[in-house]
């Protein structure tokens, strides 16, 4: 399969590999995927006073679109608000790094692991964690 | 040293010049259709097909007589399969076979079922071969074919054949064998290993493209299938269609060669995958799967845990190699020949096939050492799996969301 120039770029120098403290109270963690499928992403935010991403960590265990999806979430996270880091859709991942139809789960994966670590850094300050009702495409 | 580097001579693997040079005439001076028996267009053709057929027999102890000319070995798998249902279903209506087959048997299996045959699908040991007893156990009155692979495609183990033809004949019925993968790298003889049909392919051992053959027993018993393509009555009427004479002639020296220089050169490749086996096993958590006494000489077949196959080859792009077998990794479900071994998925997942060849050189296997080993790392880095691993986190333990 053929990637895209945005895919090996992002796989062959993945931006913000790494880990965060994970028993920060600053720091929402998100383990999405399984093993027995092929892909395992863990997606970290560390979040300000404002309520503001100031920084994000991922590893993933998976495929080159995979890896690629998660690193640019890193990317798009930095610097937004809680709120608008729950808008990112996985179309956008799709788009930005164009990835084939087979590949579109990489981007759901993506996706769920952001809502994931958003919802434990709610779930560690007192906050009910966002039921997301959203179908994926 | 040319990059990329091709592993992955169990795929397919690139044609020897000296089988180049030997079917060039045959695409235009040398055109005859060796079906003509009234001129010399034709003789000329039917003698250097006539040719071919002792080389391939010579290859495998056969008679020439026995060599039924096809299209590769997927045909005469189906030719074999469906052929001997066909022609002895009044006899039993029972095939055995094994879950590590290439899809050629099992999808020609499964069209025996259609047809009302029963087919047995003989799970495997761990290390990839067949049980015995098991095999003995599946046998009744009504089996008359049993067919088990040489060799196999992505792990590379070589099956017991002799001791399973043997259990097969003590139970009258005949043995199929598809040695796609071992004619021409290992010694395969159909008299010594009781074979009563084999598939074999020129593009696996340094010939053509879309050639092969299928060997069909004459004596002690003589072994008839029902034709799957009509026609003409070519191949004793086994096989109807007008002979790929260059082709062939390629089949024929592809097979030639591996004679003379098999020994050898199984010897050089054993120890060119050995070499690149123990450098990479040395990586931790790095495990080879399939028997590793029963194995053809060129093949290493290594999962690393932790990282998964698909970027793992991305990493590896200088190499060409194969995670699970060529023919399914268009789709994402992990290799169903390492499954059976009883691999988890994701140590599924994690296996790369190397498929050393005639021209792989060992700077190229230093190289492709050099690679894995870096691409392993690379990956390894980026893997949660990998650091909750080494945090002695136990991975069974998670409650993992399948999607």
């Amino acid at each position: 399969m053929a990637y895209s120039d945005k895919v090996i770029d992002h796989y062959t120098n993945p931006r913000n590999v790494g880990t965060l403290d994970k028993s920060s109270h600053k720091v929402g963690t998100g383990l999405v995927g399984a093993p027995e499928c092929g892909d395992v992403m863990r997606l970290q935010i560390q979040v300000d006073d404002n309520n503001v991403i100031t920084d994000a960590k991922f590893k993933t265990f998976g495929c080159g679109s995979a890896i690629a999806s998660s690193s640019l979430a890193t990317e798009w996270l930095k610097g937004k608000s809680i709120d608008d880091a729950m808008k990112i859709d996985n179309m956008d991942i799709v788009e930005e790094l164009a990835l084939p139809p087979v590949k579109i789960h990489c981007s759901v994966l993506a996706e769920d692991a952001i809502k994931a670590a958003i919802n434990d850094f709610r779930v560690k300050n007192g906050l009910a964690p966002i039921e997301s009702e959203k179908v994926h495409h | 040293m040319n990059i990329p580097i091709y592993l992955d001579n169990n795929a397919t693997t690139p044609m020897d010049p000296r089988v180049l040079e030997a079917m060039l005439p045959y695409f235009n001076e040398k055109f005859g259709n060796a079906a003509s028996r009234n001129h010399a267009f034709g003789w000329v053709a039917e003698e250097a097909v006539d040719y071919a057929r002792e080389q391939v027999a010579k290859l495998i102890g056969a008679s020439e007589k026995e060599i039924i000319f096809t299209s590769g070995a997927t045909e005469s798998d189906n030719l074999a399969i469906k052929g001997v249902f066909e022609m002895y279903k009044d006899k039993g209506n029972h095939i055995i076979t094994a879950v590590t087959e290439h899809k050629a048997v099992l999808d020609a299996c499964k069209h025996v079922e259609k047809l009302g045959g029963k087919v047995t699908y003989l799970a495997v040991k761990e290390d990839g071969l067949v049980d015995l007893a098991e095999l003995e156990a599946a046998m009744t009155p009504e089996t008359i074919l049993v067919s088990i692979m040489y060799g196999n495609n992505e792990i590379g183990v070589i099956q017991p054949v002799k001791e399973i033809a043997t259990i097969a004949h003590k139970h009258g019925a005949l043995f199929m064998t598809d040695a796609t993968q071992a004619v021409g790298k290992i010694p395969v003889d159909v008299n010594a290993d009781g074979i009563d049909l084999l598939a074999l392919s020129a593009h696996k051992i340094y010939g053509p493209k879309g050639v092969g053959a299928l060997y069909v027993r004459r004596k002690g018993p003589r072994v008839k299938v029902t034709a799957q393509m009509d026609g003409g009555g070519h191949e004793r009427g086994m096989r109807s269609g007008t002979l790929n004479v260059p082709g062939i002639v390629g089949l024929g020296k592809a097979c030639e060669l591996c004679g003379l220089e098999m020994e050898s050169e199984a010897k050089r490749l054993s120890a060119l995958r050995d070499k690149l086996q123990s450098a990479l096993t040395v990586l931790e958590e790095s495990y080879v799967n399939g028997n590793v006494e029963h194995r053809l000489p060129h093949v290493a077949n290594i999962s690393f845990k932790y990282v998964e196959g698909e970027g793992l080859m991305m990493a590896m792009k200088d190499l060409a190699v194969s995670s699970g077998s060529a023919c399914t990794s268009a789709s994402l479900e992990p290799s169903y020949v390492l499954k059976s071994l009883g691999l988890s998925d994701d140590l599924a997942h994690s296996s790369i096939r190397f498929g050393l060849g005639r021209f792989t050189t060992e700077e190229e296997v230093d190289y492709a050492v050099e690679v894995t080993k870096n691409a392993v790392n690379h990956l390894r880095e980026l893997s949660p799996l990998w650091e909750m691993f080494k945090e002695g986190i136990d991975l069974n333990s998670i409650e993992w969301a399948e999607h």
